[in-house]
C-alpha cells in the first residue's frame, strides 16, 4: 500500500524559479563588487619561471600565491591541491593567479596580455604512463593516491580448481556535469570577517577549507549557498577552490568580489567523471558455475587527489553488482596523470563498475548459452548474503518482483525472442540491467567522520525553521525536508521555513552528497520533530545516531559497506541504423526500490532525470583529453541530451520501508543513473551482437567492433 | 550609440555599443536577471526572450539588431495569464528541479503556443529541442507545456 507522504505535493520553490525571480550567484550585485577572472596554465606539466603582467590600470589588481594569508592548499582528503599553483602546473587549466577589478573587459584584457614563461616537465597523460618509472612521478613516489584490495573467501583457491576462467576488460570515458548554472562564488571582507556566496553543494566544505587557506578562526567565516542551479557532485569539492579565490581577493582588495565562470572555463577547469579500465575475470566450474572473481580497477585520477579515494572505495564496494558472488579479491587503484583533476559525479564510482560487472556477466551469459538475465537472476542477492565486503544484507531484497514487473512492462522476453530473428538491416535490440546504490557515506562515515546535526526552531508567529548544512541544487529537498517535518508536526506545509544554509545560522549536518539528504539529514528531522512535538521545547538539535546494526572496520573493509541498498532494474530498447551505426532509444523502462518516495513526483523527476543523463553517459557525452587538454571545450562541442534525443521513461516504485530513514526511505537521487549505461550498452549488444566493452558507445567504436567481430 | 527599442512593454533608450550582446544589456543594464546564461554560444536556450513574438536567443543576438521591436523576457512575461497558466501547468507536472532552464522553457512554450495552440507531444518535443535541461530529461517539461495548452482555455 502507497504510504500517505508519498503522493506529490507542488514543489514550493517552482513559483520564484519559473518566473525568473530566484536570485542564482550571477544575480547578485553587490555595492562595489569587482569582477575577477582566473589566468590558467596552458600547460600540462611544467615549472613556472616568470610571469609578466601588463601594468595594472588605477583599481586593478593580481591575486596570487602570496595572497594567501594561511596555507596555499585546498582541504580535502589529501591537501596536495593549490590554491594558486605553487611554482609548478600540473593540468592546463590549473588556476595560477587573478586579475581583478571594476570593469570585466578590463580584467579580461589583464589576462590576455599576462605572459607566463614555461619550463616544460615530462608529462603523463594516461594510466598507463602513470606506472611508467621512467616518468618523474607527479603525486609522492609512484603516482598512486590510493590503492585497496577487498576479499572475500579464498579467491586463490577458487580459481586453482576452476574448469576454465571468462576473461574481458572494459573501459569508460569521462563525463562532464553540464550544471545549466556555472560554477560561481562571491567573496567579501567586513569588520575582520569574510562571507562567501555561492553555488555550491556542501557549505561546511568550503569553511573547512577557507579556515585552512585563510588561518583564521572559524568564528570570521560564514558561508552562504545560493540558489544552485544544478550540481550533480561537481559542486561538492570545486566550490572551496573558487571561494578561496574569491576571499583572497575580498581581502586585498577591500571590495566584494565576484568570480563567476562562463562556460568555456567551466568545461575546461572543473572536475569530470573518472575514466575507468577495469578488468574482470571469472573462475568457472565445469558446470558453468561462477565459483570465484578477480575484479581489477583502475581510475585516472587526473592531476589532484581531490576525492578520487572515496570514489574508488563505492566502485570497489560494487565491483560485484547486485550478485552474491563467492571467492572474490578486488583490486583498485586511482592513480596522477597531468589531466583535469577527477571527482565527484552522481555515483560516484559506481556507474564505471556496474557497467563492467553487468556487461561481463551480459558475455559470460551468452558465452554459456544462456539469456544474461537467466544468469543473473541465479546470483543475486538476497536477504541475509553476504555482500562483497562480507556485510550481511538485512533487508528484504525486492528485486525478483522488480524483475519480473520490469520483464512485463518491456516485453523483454518476446522482444528479446523477436529480435533474435531479425535480418541485418534491420538492427534492434533490448538490454537489461540490475543495480544496487549503497546510500549515504562509506561504512562508519557518517557516524566517525560527518557527524551530522540538526536544529528544528519554533519562531514566535509558531512556524517552524528548518536548520540543516543541506541544499537544495534542484533534487527538491526545500520540499521533501518540509514534507517530512510538517507530517509529524501536524502543520500545514507552508508553515516549515527552510532557507538557503548559512553556517551562520545552520548547524553542520554534513555535505550534501551520496544520496543522503532524505535519508539521513530528513530521518534527524523527523527525530527532532517527534521531540519538538512531545517534549514542548522551542528548539531541539538532533544528533546522528548510528543504527546499532552496523558492523565496519575501515582499514580493512570489512563488514557492511553501506547501511542499507536502494536497488533497480532498466530496459532499453534501440533501433541501430545498419550504415551509420547511428543508435535511437527507442523505448526506456525502470523499476525502483527506493524504500518510501517522500514525494513520487520528485523521485519521478529523479529518475527521468538520471535516465537521461545515463543515456548521455553511455551514447552522446564524448569527451576525450588528448595531451592533457580537452577536446571538448564547449557545449557545441560537448553535446547533453535535447528533448529529441532520448524517449521519456516508464518507471514504477516498489515500497520497501526502511527503518532508519523518514517514514521508511531510502537513497533515491544517484540510483536513477547507474544501472542505465549497462542496459543501453546491452541492447546495442543485442542488436548487432558484438560485445561492448567500453562507453561511450559511439557509432564509430560500433563500426569497429562490428568489423572486427565479422 | 543609442538603441531604441520597446521592453516589456515600455519604450527603453540605451547608449551602448551596438555588438554589445542582447543578454548583458537585459541582465546588466536593465537589472532583468531571469535572461540566464548557461553556455553564451546559442546552445542551451537560458537565455531566451521573445523579439516581436519570435524567440530569440540574447547571447547572440547584439543589441543593436533589436532597434524599434519589441522584447520581452520572463519579467515582462510573467505578468499574464498565460504565464500564470504555464507555471500552473510546470508546477503540476514537475518540469522545475534547479530551475535556472526553466525562464527559458517558458519563453519557448510561449512562443510554440502562440503558433500552435494545441501541440502534440511530439511538436513540443521538437520546438523545445533548442533549450536543454541537465535535471528533469524533459519529461515533466513536455507534459507541462501539454497541460497549459489545454487548461489555457481561450489563451493561446
Ligand atoms: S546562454 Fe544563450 S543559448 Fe545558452
Ligand atoms: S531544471 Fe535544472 S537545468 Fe532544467
Amino acid at each position: 500500500m502507497k504510504n500517505k507522504i508519498s503522493s506529490s505535493v507542488s514543489r514550493i520553490d517552482t513559483p520564484e524559479k519559473t518566473g525568473g525571480k530566484a536570485s542564482y550567484i550571477a544575480d547578485i550585485k553587490l555595492e562595489g563588487m569587482l569582477h575577477a577572472k582566473t589566468l590558467r596554465s596552458e600547460r600540462a606539466r611544467a615549472r613556472i619561471k616568470a610571469i609578466n603582467c601588463p601594468n595594472l590600470p588605477e583599481g586593478y589588481f593580481i591575486i596570487d600565491r602570496q595572497d594567501i594569508p594561511g596555507k596555499n592548499s585546498v582541504k580535502m582528503l589529501i591537501d596536495d591541491q593549490p590554491f594558486f599553483a605553487d611554482g609548478i602546473v600540473n593540468y592546463i587549466g590549473e588556476p595560477i593567479l587573478l586579475a581583478v577589478g571594476p570593469e570585466k573587459e578590463t580584467v579580461n584584457w589583464i589576462i590576455e596580455n599576462t605572459e607566463v614563461e614555461y619550463e616544460d616537465i615530462l608529462p603523463i597523460f594516461s594510466v598507463d604512463e602513470a606506472k611508467d618509472p621512467a616518468k618523474p612521478p607527479i603525486f609522492q613516489k609512484n603516482n598512486i593516491f590510493a590503492e585497496y584490495e577487498i576479499r572475500k573467501g579464498n579467491p586463490e583457491k577458487a580459481f586453482e580448481g576452476s574448469h576454465r576462467v571468462f576473461e574481458k576488460e572494459y573501459r569508460t570515458g569521462y563525463q562532464e556535469h553540464i550544471y545549466l548554472e556555472p560554477q560561481g562564488v562571491i567573496g567579501t571582507y567586513d569588520d575582520g570577517r569574510v562571507t562567501v556566496y555561492g553555488s555550491m553543494q556542501c557549505p561546511y566544505y568550503v569553511k573547512t577549507a577557507l579556515i585552512h587557506g585563510l588561518g583564521w578562526n572559524e568564528d570570521m567565516i560564514r558561508v552562504v549557498q545560493t540558489t544552485t542551479g544544478g550540481a550533480f557532485g561537481g559542486k561538492e569539492d570545486y566550490p572551496s577552490i573558487i571561494a578561496g579565490h574569491a576571499v583572497f581577493a575580498a581581502l586585498k582588495t577591500n571590495r566584494p568580489v565576484r568570480l563567476v565562470f562562463d562556460r568555456a572555463e567551466d568545461i575546461q577547469s572543473t572536475t569530470k567523471r573518472h575514466p575507468s579500465i577495469i578488468k574482470i575475470k571469472t573462475a568457472l566450474d565445469s558446470k558453468g558455475t561462477i565459483i570465484g572473481m578477480n575484479v581489477d580497477i583502475t581510475l585516472d585520477g587526473g592531476a589532484y587527489c581531490g576525492l578520487s579515494p572515496v570514489v574508488l572505495q563505492r566502485a570497489m564496494f560494487v565491483s560485484t553488482g547486485a550478485y552474491n558472488i563467492p571467492n572474490v579479491l578486488v583490486r583498485g587503484k586511482v592513480l596522477a596523470t597531468n589531466n583535469v583533476p577527477s571527482g565527484a559525479f552522481r555515483g560516484f564510482g559506481a556507474p564505471q563498475a556496474i557497467f563492467a560487472i553487468e556487461m561481463h556477466l551480459n558475455s559470460l551469459a551468452e558465452n554459456l548459452k544462456m539469456d544474461p538475465l537467466d544468469l543473473k537472476k541465479k546470483y543475486l542477492l538476497k536477504k541475509g548474503d553476504p555482500t562483497v565486503t562480507g556485510g550481511k544484507l538485512r533487508e528484504d531484497v525486492k528485486m525478483p518482483r522488480m524483475i519480473s514487473l520490469l520483464e512485463d512492462i518491456s516485453g523483454y522476453r518476446k522482444k528479446k525472442a523477436s529480435f533474435h530473428k531479425k535480418n541485418a538491416r534491420d538492427l534492434r535490440g533490448i538490454g537489461i540491467s540490475l543495480f544496487l546504490h549503497g546510500c549515504a557515506f562509506t561504512g562508519s562515515g557518517e557516524r566517525d567522520k560527518i557527524k551530522a546535526k540538526v536544529k528544528l526552531r519554533k519562531e514566535d508567529d509558531g512556524k517552524v525553521s528548518i536548520l540543516v548544512s543541506n541544499v537544495d541544487m534542484g533534487q527538491g529537498p526545500q520540499t521533501t525536508l518540509r514534507k517530512i517535518v510538517s507530517k509529524i508536526l501536524g502543520i500545514p506545509f507552508s508553515q516549515v521555513l527552510y532557507d538557503n544554509p548559512d553556517t551562520d545560522r545552520v548547524p553542520d549536518s554534513g555535505p550534501t552528497v551520496a544520496s543522503r539528504t532524505v535519508m539521513i539529514v530528513g530521518y534527524l528531522l523527523s527525530r527532532a520533530a517527534e521531540k519538538l512535538k512531545t517534549e514542548g521545547k522551542t528548539e531541539v538539535t538532533e544528533e546522528y545516531i548510528q543504527p546499532p546494526y552496523i558492523e565496519w572496520d575501515q582499514e580493512n573493509f570489512i563488514g557492511d559497506a553501506y547501511p542499507v541498498y536502494s536497488w533497480g532494474a532498466n530496459a532499453v530498447e534501440v533501433s541501430i541504423d545498419p550504415d551509420t551505426y547511428e543508435i535511437k532509444v527507442e523505448s526506456v523502462w525502470g523499476v525502483y526500490d527506493v524504500g518510501t518516495p517522500i514525494d513520487e513526483q520528485i523521485v519521478y523527476g529523479q529518475i527521468e532525470g538520471g535516465i537521461s543523463q545515463g543515456l548521455g553517459y553511455a551514447t552522446i557525452e564524448v569527451m576525450e583529453s588528448r595531451e592533457g587538454g580537452l577536446m571538448q571545450r564547449s557545449m557545441t562541442d560537448y553535446i547533453i541530451a535535447s528533448s529529441v534525443d532520448f524517449p521519456g521513461a516508464e518507471k514504477r516504485l516498489i515500497e520497501n520501508y526502511y527503518d532508519y530513514g523518514p517514514f521508511g526511505a531510502k537513497c533515491a537521487g544517484e540510483l536513477p543513473f547507474v544501472g542505465v549505461a549497462p542496459a543501453l550498452a546491452a541492447a546495442v549488444q543485442n542488436a548487432i551482437g558484438v560485445p561492448i566493452e567500453k562507453l561511450p558507445v559511439t557509432p564509430e567504436y560500433l563500426l569497429e567492433a562490428a568489423e572486427g567481430g565479422n | 550609440m543609442e538603441i531604441n527599442f520597446i521592453l516589456n512593454g515600455k519604450g527603453v533608450k540605451v547608449k551602448t555599443h551596438p555588438l554589445r550582446r542582447l543578454l548583458d544589456v537585459l541582465r546588466e543594464d536593465f537589472d532583468l536577471s531571469g535572461v540566464k546564461e548557461g553556455c553564451g554560444e546559442g546552445e542551451c536556450g537560458a537565455c531566451a526572450v521573445l523579439v516581436d513574438g519570435e524567440l530569440a536567443l540574447s547571447c547572440i543576438t547584439p543589441v543593436g539588431s533589436v532597434e524599434g521591436t519589441s522584447v520581452v523576457t520572463i519579467e515582462g512575461y510573467r505578468e499574464t495569464a498565460k504565464y500564470r497558466a504555464l507555471e500552473e501547468a510546470f508546477s503540476a507536472t514537475g518540469a522545475v528541479q534547479c530551475g535556472f532552464c526553466t525562464p527559458g522553457f517558458i519563453i519557448a512554450a510561449e512562443s510554440l503556443l502562440s503558433k500552435t495552440p494545441r501541440p502534440t507531444p511530439n511538436e513540443i518535443r521538437e520546438a523545445i529541442s533548442g533549450n536543454l535541461c541537465r535535471c528533469t530529461g524533459y519529461s515533466g517539461i513536455v507534459e507541462g507545456i501539454k497541460r497549459a495548452s489545454e487548461r489555457g482555455e481561450g489563451l493561446w
